[in-house]
């Protein structure tokens, strides 16, 4: 239970920190210095500071989006297993809860956005909205896949059985379910090529449009859920590279923030080395993790 | 039993009453509205004991028409139909009374509640029958007296071409019943429920099974013999709508249910098929209801959808039975079963706060609305839980039976070839269908609750009357309710399911306790997530007490003149998904070109018809009407001679029986 208990405080300590690497490495593409790795944290206690402004057009709802967004979010939290270690929660079927929490999150962030009445908010949750229905079926079925493969119905069944070690006889199926986790993985999480948020135009932006009306806490919820989100999906992709725990909580904890930490950085590489996608082909980008998903799911097929 | 029947009675002589005393419109509106309340009220209160003890509730007497019997019987199966058709009538039936002080003067208050009270009853009456005469007597009254109430405001173009279709649709329907009855009772020589059951040899059953596809497929709506549902819905009242959406398309599932009873094993294709027109009705409603830019159109195509997620899990229940794997038939029969009971709830809260809207407002189309959440903060709140219960958001209704259906589809992931293809394919559609509905109703609440008044239209709503607001109140509760408690009365379904499959009630039981962890979970999940949120609400209030909190227009990125009608349009937040999807939607744009550099009139309009309406209903139509105007001859409109008809019919008849 202490276990449980550390491990959690951990994922909503450290998750910030990811966003510092990945800054960290396209600023060194970029050939500048970079922010702080702790930026984030800094940028999060400068927003709590802050009062508020509201627009005259808001309702409660505007309020609701940022609260509820992040309850869910930590609220999947207590499912996502940590280091091959079972997670806070763990039942036969979470898979389906936490895709289902992570949605409860997007409507209420689609919703918040509407109530700005903005052009530009609409914008982005129309769009938020068309990539998520690309990405969720996507994800469902890599997760079909691993679940076939490891004939587990939980998350930390699947994570926790050593998922490495069903790399040498599923080696296609895993190739290609890490290929679809991953575009939906940098599509829930708005990175570059599906969306930039570093973008300055409103026109173009996703997400970040449609929180731009956000400020002061409500926006350090924001920002604050969208890292505990990068990092819970990200489990899912250095959860596949994890052996059988055997070295101890400490020292399975201590590799599982160094995967954690390679996988931010390879985002970062990702995003210097690659173009954003024009918005219209986007929904192609998303249909081949589609693609993949189900190709890997035939595969699991074959034995 | 007799309860029941009282409330049958009470419900059609208020009817009555109300209709006779029409002359003093409030007090025909109130003795329908009080008559149907009571008789449901009545009616819920005596199905707790007819679940209990399912022998007792038989009711027959003899009955002067040939073959027929007037048996009536509650068994578990129609107790667990009957429990929604009692609760959505009352609370609808609360509901008109408010809504329809709006027509006094101007329409047939008395017709309609004589109408309304008529398709309770027979609804009831269908559920409960257990002669095939009685149910196809039932079934037709329920068609003709929904029609009446689709056609209340008859003298709208667009509404009496819907209530057309509804009636040519509803009676081909009625027709495959027909003969469906007429295969079951020839075999058995009986048209009584009761000798039906056993099992059969041969082609039998599955051409029985077929017909009953089509005919109950037609009044749920599955794809493609949906058509007339977008068409008639949206045209009734909506506190009808909400009844007709909410539990008169459940009557098909149940026929099928019922039937099964009758069919004895079945075979595993039946199953297959029941999943592929499932996902197929569940994708296509959806994607359609996005498309659409009238609310309760939109509403409607999402009962299409609904039926489909309820038709998966009872094709995966069919699946199970068919191949021995009791769990997943448990789990799929379960699934199915709940979704009816709770798309009855959400369906009928939505379509009474879209009414609420239409009431104050005047219009169905989102695009003409906005900013109502400030007017009408109830019914707004309302709609919000009915929003995210259909798109099965946790830890509202929709989620738990569709998590069971996922479950299910989860748990036979490593089994045979076949079920493995079903479960995948359930598992993509569900999830592409719950992309889908999250889009469709983030549009729906958005654009008509959120953002700033678009026209005039909603300028001077206010909140709906306290009756529609009880109503309202007390179906989002229920969401809530059933969201929380799924684990306590799962068990319901058990004796259900047992009569349906026929296999024992303690095997049913047992598999039905396997699946307590994991809804229990869920429900532990539930309560996190709000302890969680009341943790960062008051997170938040700490943080922002003492500071300062202004108020300022959205940020309208340095314009001067914002202007609500450039807000995004209901049309405009669907067009990236119905532009992707135009090979199935095939939207039509009609916009004027504009030439000028300062154009005058631009207008610009998109809509959505239905698939198979234009491409397969309407050239079929077409053909036939073609064929069958050589024969309109005979039909002349001189009554005379029908009556001579039906002479002849008679006497060849009696000649070939000699």
């Amino acid at each position: 239970m202490p276990a449980k208990i550390a491990q959690f405080i951990l994922v909503l300590t450290l998750s910030p920190f990811l966003f510092g690497v990945l800054n960290r490495t396209k600023a060194f593409f970029a050939g500048r210095k970079g922010s702080p790795l702790l930026q984030l944290y800094y940028d999060i206690f400068k927003l709590l500071r802050k009062g508020a402004v509201y627009s005259t057009t808001t309702t409660w709802v505007f309020i609701a989006g940022p609260v509820v967004s992040l309850s869910a979010v930590i609220t999947a939290s207590f499912l996502i297993p940590w280091a091959g270690h079972p997670a806070v929660i763990q039942f036969d079927g979470d898979i389906i809860l936490f895709i289902y929490l992570l949605g409860l999150a997007r409507f209420f962030t689609v919703l918040a956005a509407l109530d700005t009445g903005s052009s530009f908010e609409g914008m982005g949750a129309s769009r938020e909205m068309q990539f998520a229905l690309f990405a969720e079926p996507a994800l469902f079925l890599s997760l079909a896949s691993l679940a076939r493969v490891t004939g587990q119905m939980s998350f930390s069944g699947i994570f926790s059985t050593g998922v490495i070690n069903f790399w040498p006889v599923y080696g296609p199926v895993f190739f290609l379910v890490f290929g679809a986790v991953f575009i939906v993985f940098l599509a829930e999480n708005s990175r570059i090529p599906v969306d930039d948020p570093n973008t300055h135009l409103e026109l173009t932006m996703i997400h970040e449009v449609m929180v731009l009306d956000h400020g002061g806490v409500d926006f350090a919820y924001i920002l604050y859920g969208a890292a505990v989100k990068f990092w819970l999906l990200g489990t899912l992709l250095a959860g596949m590279f994890l052996g059988a725990s055997s070295r101890g909580w400490m020292m399975d904890s201590a590799v599982f923030i160094l995967q954690m930490s390679v996988l931010a950085v390879i985002v970062g590489v990702v995003e210097s080395t690659l173009a954003r996608l024009r918005l219209l082909k986007v929904p192609h980008f998303l249909i081949i993790a589609l693609a993949l998903s189900a190709v890997a799911f035939i595969l699991t097929m074959r034995s | 039993m007799n309860v029941l029947l009282c409330s049958l009675i009470v419900l059609i002589v208020s009817g009555v009453f109300a209709f006779s005393l029409n002359r003093c419109v409030k007090f025909a509106n109130g003795m329908g509205a009080a008559g149907a309340v009571t008789a449901c009220v009545v009616g819920l209160g005596a199905l707790f004991a007819v679940y209990n003890n399912p022998t007792a509730a038989v009711f027959s007497i003899p009955w002067a028409i040939p073959c027929g019997s007037f048996s009536l019987g509650a068994d578990a199966l129609s107790a667990v139909f009957l429990f929604p058709v009692f609760l959505l009538s009352a609370l609808s039936a609360l509901y008109g009374f408010d809504y329809l002080k709006h027509y006094y003067g101007k329409k047939n208050i008395g017709a309609a509640w004589l109408f309304y009270n008529l398709l309770v009853a027979s609804m009831a009456l269908v559920i409960m029958a257990r002669n095939a005469i009685l149910f196809l007597s039932a079934w037709e009254m329920m068609s003709v007296s929904s029609c009446f109430l689709v056609l209340f405001e008859g003298e709208k173009r667009d509404v009496a071409r819907a209530g057309l279709i509804y009636l040519v649709a509803t009676h081909i329907g009625t027709l495959f019943l027909l003969v469906m009855f007429i295969l079951l009772g020839k075999e058995s020589g009986s048209w009584d429920f009761a000798a039906w059951q056993g099992t059969r040899a041969g082609f039998g059953p599955s051409l029985i099974f077929l017909c009953a596809l089509i005919g109950f497929g037609t009044k749920s709506g599955f794809v493609p013999m949906h058509i007339w549902l977008p068409e008639a819905h949206p045209a009734a009242p909506s506190h009808v709508s909400a009844l007709m959406s909410g539990v008169m398309i459940k009557t098909g599932i149940y026929g099928l249910l019922r039937i099964m009873t009758f069919l004895g094993m079945p075979c595993a294709w039946w199953g297959y098929l029941l999943i592929a027109i499932g996902s197929l009705s569940g994708i296509l409603g959806v994607l359609f209801a996005l498309a659409q830019s009238d609310f309760k159109r939109l509403l409607a195509y999402s009962s299409i959808e609904n039926i489909g997620i309820i038709l998966m899990g009872i094709g995966l229940g069919v699946v199970g039975l068919s191949v021995q794997n009791s769990f997943l038939m448990v789990m799929g029969f379960a699934g199915g079963l709940l979704h009816v009971v709770n798309h009855a709830f959400f369906k009928g809260l939505l379509f009474l706060g879209a009414g609420a809207v239409y009431h104050e407002t005047g219009t169905r189309k989102m695009d003409l609305l906005g900013g109502l959440l400030k007017k009408m903060p109830i019914t707004g709140f309302c709609f919000l839980v009915g929003a995210a219960a259909i798109c099965g958001l946790p830890p509202l209704n929709g989620f738990v039976s569709e998590f069971l259906v996922y479950y299910a589809s989860f748990k036979s992931i490593s089994g045979s070839t076949s079920l493995v293809f079903a479960a995948v394919g359930i598992i993509t559609s569900l999830a592409l269908i719950g992309g889908l509905a999250a889009a469709c109703f983030t549009k729906a609440f958005g654009i008509i609750f959120l953002g700033e008044t678009r026209t005039a239209c909603g300028q001077n709503a206010h909140e709906a009357g306290v009756f529609m607001r009880l109503s309202m109140v007390i179906l989002a509760v229920a969401c809530i309710v059933i969201g929380l408690s799924a684990p306590l009365f799962i068990g319901v379904f058990a004796r259900i399911i047992a009569d349906v499959s026929g296999s024992p009630l303690s095997l049913i039981q047992l598999c039905l306790m396997e699946a307590g962890p994991p809804l229990i979970s869920v429900v532990v999940m539930a309560v996190c997530l709000f302890i969680v949120v009341v943790l960062t609400v008051l997170l938040r209030r700490s943080f922002l007490s003492g500071r300062v909190i202004t108020r300022f227009p959205t940020w309208d990125c340095g314009y001067a003149r914002p202007d609500p009608r450039m807000q995004y349009t209901a049309s405009s937040f669907a067009q990236p998904v119905v532009d992707f999807f135009k090979g199935v939607l095939r939207t039509q744009k009609q916009a004027v070109k504009i030439t000028r550099y300062f154009p005058d009139s631009p207008s610009f309009k998109t809509e959505t018809t239905d698939l198979f309406s234009e491409t397969v209903f309407r050239p079929m139509l077409r053909s036939m009407r073609r064929f069958t105007g050589k024969l309109t001859w005979l039909q002349h409109g001189k009554l005379q001679f029908y009556i001579l008809y039906i002479v002849f019919a008679l006497v060849a008849l009696f000649i070939w029986k000699l």
